[in-house]
């Protein structure tokens, strides 16, 4: 009997531990993560919320727990004592990582061009005809001119350049796209316009997300589903609309209710 | 001194070819390994040497490892054997060794070369040092040496090629002109010291054995005769040496590499080999450039 793919999470995180020294930053974590599902993880400054991203990213090792990863070949990997070459295979394949700084994220030195092709010449691609053909493409889909495809990122505005770090993380059409604060230091416009854009793409192409957020109206616009995180722990878990509504922990109660509303 | 080539002709208080002999078998081991590895670059203990870092330590502690007295040395700097580099390091190992020395790529059985490769190929039993100042063909992508080691190890190259499109992006085409990335035995990406792209394909399935030695950052690497070494390019635009309007102005070669020389403030201008060894041997066979006429005297000389 082969099992129904969309009955099969795409990715459970199984009593994820990570300290650091004495600090525990992320105490027994465990969630699944289905297939075409964004799931946003909320949680004050500290919380442990990049810690957890980084560490499913393989960008920390983990203390105990494990992360399986159904690949798109359906082998179920580990890729908490996966090897590196496998791991790193998987993260310019079939991850994709949206940094908060778009920096981070980018080769500053390269034209947006190079930035989009990297992933494919990674891979193997070498021909520079259809590196720029894809390249151009995807600055299309991301609102970007296509004349700016020559231009180095440092000349792009701030939404821009996550725009730019998001059709870089796409173009190998990956399964998981991992973002740290996708809309971190945007103005409120530019921010909404890069939220439509991520929703857009992310329906597009079926493709799910961890969206690591302090923003509630970020976690509300984009996630599905919504995990509220405090002390490295995760308090509350449950539909992104339920648990806005209806919060049942103290600690998210108090997030909630700090929300500015205008 | 328990070796029988080392002859008081030698500089006293000197051990042959300046390394004692212990540091000249690390360096060995360090060759030996090299080679059995082509391309991978193998971590040595560089040693201080009388001249700056920068102008050939590497090349000389891999020579140096390498002589013998029986070998016949020719070293040099930019195709030419008569300027400063060159003639300091071959002044210096004449110094410690007391071998032989020569200007005849044909007659050395050992060079040291900084930035170019001989036009007269290379025969089997030859060896050729290069002095290399970055030895990591990823240092300007990934600054942490950690990284760049992985990379190697899991054979990551493909940023290489980013390199290139941004060339191409920028210029219309691969603007590299010097130190080009290469693919050795098709898995280590090595740097081929700055040595111009033209000299390139030489390094490919050269019957000599060439040995890289990069003394700051204290590397060791070697391409083995008769090995592969493939230019890193794209599809739709293929790796290409360069070419000069004009031929050597004169020995009249069409296939060696020429450094363009300024006459005049008037635009006047003449195009040289820039090995002197292959446009002296060319004029003594007879051959004539465009200008060798008034240079005949110091031709014959």
């Amino acid at each position: 009997m082969t099992p129904d793919l969309d009955q099969t999470p795409l990715l459970s995180v199984e009593a994820l531990n990570k300290s650091f020294g004495r600090h525990v930053a992320c105490h027994d974590i465990s969630f699944d993560l289905w297939p075409g599902e964004v799931l946003g993880i909320v949680g004050e400054s500290g919380s442990g919320k990049s810690t957890l991203l980084n560490a499913i990213a393989g960008r920390l090792p983990v203390d105990s727990g494990k992360i399986l990863y159904r690949a798109a070949s359906n082998s179920i990997v580990d890729l908490a004592s996966a090897s590196d070459a496998q791991r790193r295979h998987l993260m310019r394949t079939e991850w994709g990582f949206v940094q908060q700084h778009a920096r981070d994220g980018l080769r500053m030195g390269f034209s947006a061009g190079a930035n989009i092709g990297e992933r494919l010449m990674a891979l193997g691609d070498k021909h520079y005809g259809k590196l720029r053909d894809t390249a151009l493409d995807w600055l299309r889909a991301v609102e970007i001119a296509p004349e700016r495809i020559d231009d180095l990122p440092r000349t792009f505005s701030g939404g821009m350049q996550q725009r730019l770090q998001i059709a870089r993380n796409l173009v190998t059409r990956p399964r998981i796209v991992l973002m740290d604060e996708p809309t971190g230091g945007l103005d409120v416009s530019v921010q909404a316009r890069l939220l439509d854009l991520i929703r857009r793409l992310v329906q597009e192409h079926h493709v799910a997300c961890i969206v690591v957020t302090h923003d509630l109206g970020v976690a509300r616009l984009l996630a599905h589903r919504l995990m509220v995180m405090r002390h490295g722990q995760v308090v509350e878990a449950g539909l992104t609309d339920q648990l806005l509504d209806d919060p049942q922990h103290a600690y998210t109660q108090l997030l909630v209710s700090s929300v500015l509303s205008v | 001194m328990n070796q029988a080539y080392e002859t008081s002709a030698t500089l006293a208080g000197y051990n042959f070819a300046f390394l004692d002999e212990q540091t000249k078998r690390m360096l060995r081991r360090a060759i030996l390994k090299a080679v059995a590895i082509p391309g991978y670059q193998v971590p040595f203990g560089s040693r201080e040497m009388p001249l700056p870092y920068g102008w050939g330590t590497g090349g000389m502690q891999v020579t140096a490892a390498v002589i013998g007295a029986k070998d016949v040395l020719k070293v040099i700097d930019q195709g030419a054997d008569d300027t400063t580099n060159a003639v300091s390091i071959r002044h210096f190992f004449v110094r410690m060794t007391n071998v032989a020395t020569t200007e005849k790529t044909r007659e050395a059985t050992l060079i040291q070369t900084r930035h170019r490769v001989p036009e007269t190929p290379l025969s089997e039993g030859q060896i050729l040092v290069y002095q290399v100042p970055i030895p990591e063909p990823l240092r300007w992508l990934e600054p942490r040496e950690t990284e760049t080691r992985k990379m190697h190890a899991l054979s990551e190259y493909g940023v290489m090629h980013v390199k290139l499109y941004e060339d191409i992006a920028q210029h219309g085409h691969i603007s590299t002109a010097y130190d080009y990335p290469v693919l050795v035995n098709g898995r280590y990406l090595m740097r081929c010291s700055p040595i111009p792209k033209f000299d390139t394909p030489k390094l490919h399935m050269n019957a000599a054995l060439q040995l890289f030695g990069a003394g700051r950052e204290k590397r060791i690497y070697a391409v083995p005769p008769y090995t592969e070494v493939k230019p890193l390019d794209f599809e739709d635009h293929p790796f290409e040496v360069e070419r000069w309007p004009e031929d050597c102005a004169l020995c009249g070669a069409q296939d060696s590499f020429l450094d363009e020389v300024i006459l005049d403030d008037r635009g006047g201008r003449m195009f040289v080999c820039s090995d002197t060894d292959y446009c002296g041997e060319r004029r003594a066979a007879g051959h004539t450039g465009r200008m060798s006429a008034p240079y005949k005297e110091e031709a014959a000389e």
